[in-house]
């Protein structure tokens, strides 16, 4: 699904990823843990075409990251939902428009999907709060319409970095189990934390491998989380 | 952006959903249309000086090729004798529709602007003139020349080729100049959407960036720019077209006094050519915003 080999990503001289080999198996869920600025979000954007290697292989759905035309990563990002810490919206547009979005990229429309952006917007607690503009939203909630506008047009893989970098304990709870619930429906989930309390949260309920990343590297953690 | 007949197609017809994923930008889309509406005005007066002057053009073409003159400048007494016989050259040389001498009433006429109405022309050696109108296929002039030279001493043909030329030639390099006005124009129009779109798209990095992370193509995303600035361009064309033919509508006429400065404006088909710069317009900017919009994509990450 995802396959990263030797890979390596270098940006302005200094390199921040070396041969670095992880491989997203369909239905997985794996945490990235490590400190600040150890090249998390670096990883995050590798697994879904914003940046490309500078060596290795990186593979998405079966076809090489490099081979690629900008239009094909496109059209990959739409089986791949990605959730930032500083989530970003159209501020102009009503958060049901901005969940929707996906499907108005991929020319469906909101309408079309009438009944399961509904059922999205209740499974993420914001129907009340669907004619509302994004700057009005809260971190939580903003995180929340993130994840529905991430798995709207049911990607395969979920993405999220630091999902709950922004919001509280009881939130960052919320959200965990959403993603849970995800996986269980059979998406494989990555998510890019320092919250090491998130992570023994979520091995409580889901079978995640953890992967830190320390000194360039990526190693799998060890029974200590 | 690809320019297909399906991109085409989806540019004209709109898509109410991927319209609104660009915020409206009130600067932007009020310079885009003030720019537009004032340029298309320029452009409605380019275009008609330029009518008007390859009107002017086509008329001193036509009607000075059409005419000659003879001047008999001849003693007193040869003067009537030398006028006769050039009427009886003229008479035989095919591609010549009429012949006649003027009369005196004619050529004191001709002279008043100069020299007053009461002018003694019997006492001055004015040179008798003939007028000369050409047939459809023309007259051999060189060859009217020799004739003339043979037989009738003090004629001198003038074909009007000397002064024609300069007018008919300064005519033409007017209209020309006039289309170049309207093609700098539509350059301008071009250049001013490319920054337009340029800034739009500067100031919407965070749109394009969410649009990217969503899965948008390059193309849906210039598509929702290049729609919105081509309908601001054909908007503000059409409104200064409409203040342009109205200005040109109400210049004033010469009425029966033919003049170029008079003579600015359109007649009848004419009329329709400036109707065709909001479509110009729109063209040029969804071509420009297409190029600015491509550019900038392939540079914003």
């Amino acid at each position: 699904m995802i396959d990263l080999e030797n890979v390596a990503y270098s940006y302005g001289g200094g390199e921040l990823l070396s041969d670095i080999s992880v491989k997203l198996a369909p239905g997985s869920f794996h945490f990235l843990t490590g400190p600040s600025g150890a090249g998390k979000t670096t990883l995050l954007k590798l697994c879904y075409g914003a940046l490309l290697p500078t060596a290795g292989h990186v593979r998405l759905f079966e076809a090489d990251v490099r081979t690629l035309e900008r239009d094909d990563i496109a059209m990959i990002r739409r089986k791949v939902g990605v959730v930032h810490q500083d989530v970003q919206f159209l501020d102009h547009l009503p958060v049901r428009d901005n969940v929707a979005l996906p499907l108005t990229v991929s020319g469906r429309h909101a309408e079309a999907a009438g009944d399961d952006l509904g059922e999205l917007m209740a499974w993420v607690g914001l129907t009340n709060r669907a004619d509302a503009l994004p700057p009005e939203l809260s971190g939580g909630e903003r995180q929340r319409a993130a994840l529905a506008r991430a798995v709207i047009m049911s990607p395969e893989v979920v993405l999220a970095d630091e999902p709950t970098g922004n919001v509280d304990w009881e939130m960052s709870q919320r959200l965990l189990k959403l993603l849970v619930e995800l996986n269980r429906m059979g998406k494989t989930v990555l998510i890019a934390t320092h919250d090491l309390s998130l992570i023994r949260a979520a091995k409580a309920q889901v079978q995640a491998r953890v992967l830190r990343i320390s000194n360039r590297r990526v190693q799998l953690a060890g029974a200590d989380l | 952006m690809r320019f297909d007949l399906q991109t085409l197609r989806a540019l004209l017809a709109g898509d109410r959903h991927a319209d609104r994923v660009v915020p409206p930008t009130g600067f932007t889309a009020q310079l885009t249309v003030f720019a537009s509406g004032a340029m298309a005005f320029l452009a409605v007066f380019a275009l008609a000086l330029s009518l008007a002057s390859g009107r002017l053009a086509e008329t001193w073409g036509d009607e000075l090729a059409r005419t000659a003159t003879i001047r008999i400048v001849a003693p007193e007494d040869q003067r009537a004798i030398q006028t006769t016989a050039a009427l009886e050259v003229l008479s035989t040389t095919p591609g010549i529709a009429s012949a006649r001498a003027l009369t005196d009433a004619e050529q004191q006429a001709l002279l008043a602007p100069w020299f007053g109405q009461d002018l003694p022309l019997d006492t001055l050696p004015v040179p008798r003139l003939i007028e000369i109108v050409a047939a459809d296929q023309g007259f051999d002039a060189t060859g009217l020349r020799l004739r003339l030279a043979a037989e009738v001493p003090g004629a001198v043909l003038d074909d009007h080729v000397r002064w024609r030329e300069p007018l008919v030639s300064a005519a033409n390099r007017l209209r020309l100049l006039g289309w170049t006005a309207a093609l700098l124009i539509l350059g301008a129009v071009a250049a001013m959407v490319t920054l337009a779109a340029n800034a739009a798209l500067a100031a919407n990095a965070q749109v394009v960036a969410v649009l990217r992370l969503v899965g948008a193509t390059d193309g849906y995303i210039a598509q929702a720019f290049v729609r919105r600035f081509t309908l601001r361009a054909f908007a503000g064309s059409a409104v200064g077209v409409i203040i342009g033919l109205t200005a040109v509508w109400f210049m004033p006429s010469g009425g029966d006094t033919p003049g170029f400065l008079t003579g600015i404006g359109f007649q009848g088909i004419g009329w329709l050519v400036p109707l065709l710069l909001p479509f110009i317009s729109a063209l040029v900017a969804l071509l420009a915003t297409a190029y600015a919009a491509g550019r900038a994509l392939r540079t914003l990450t």
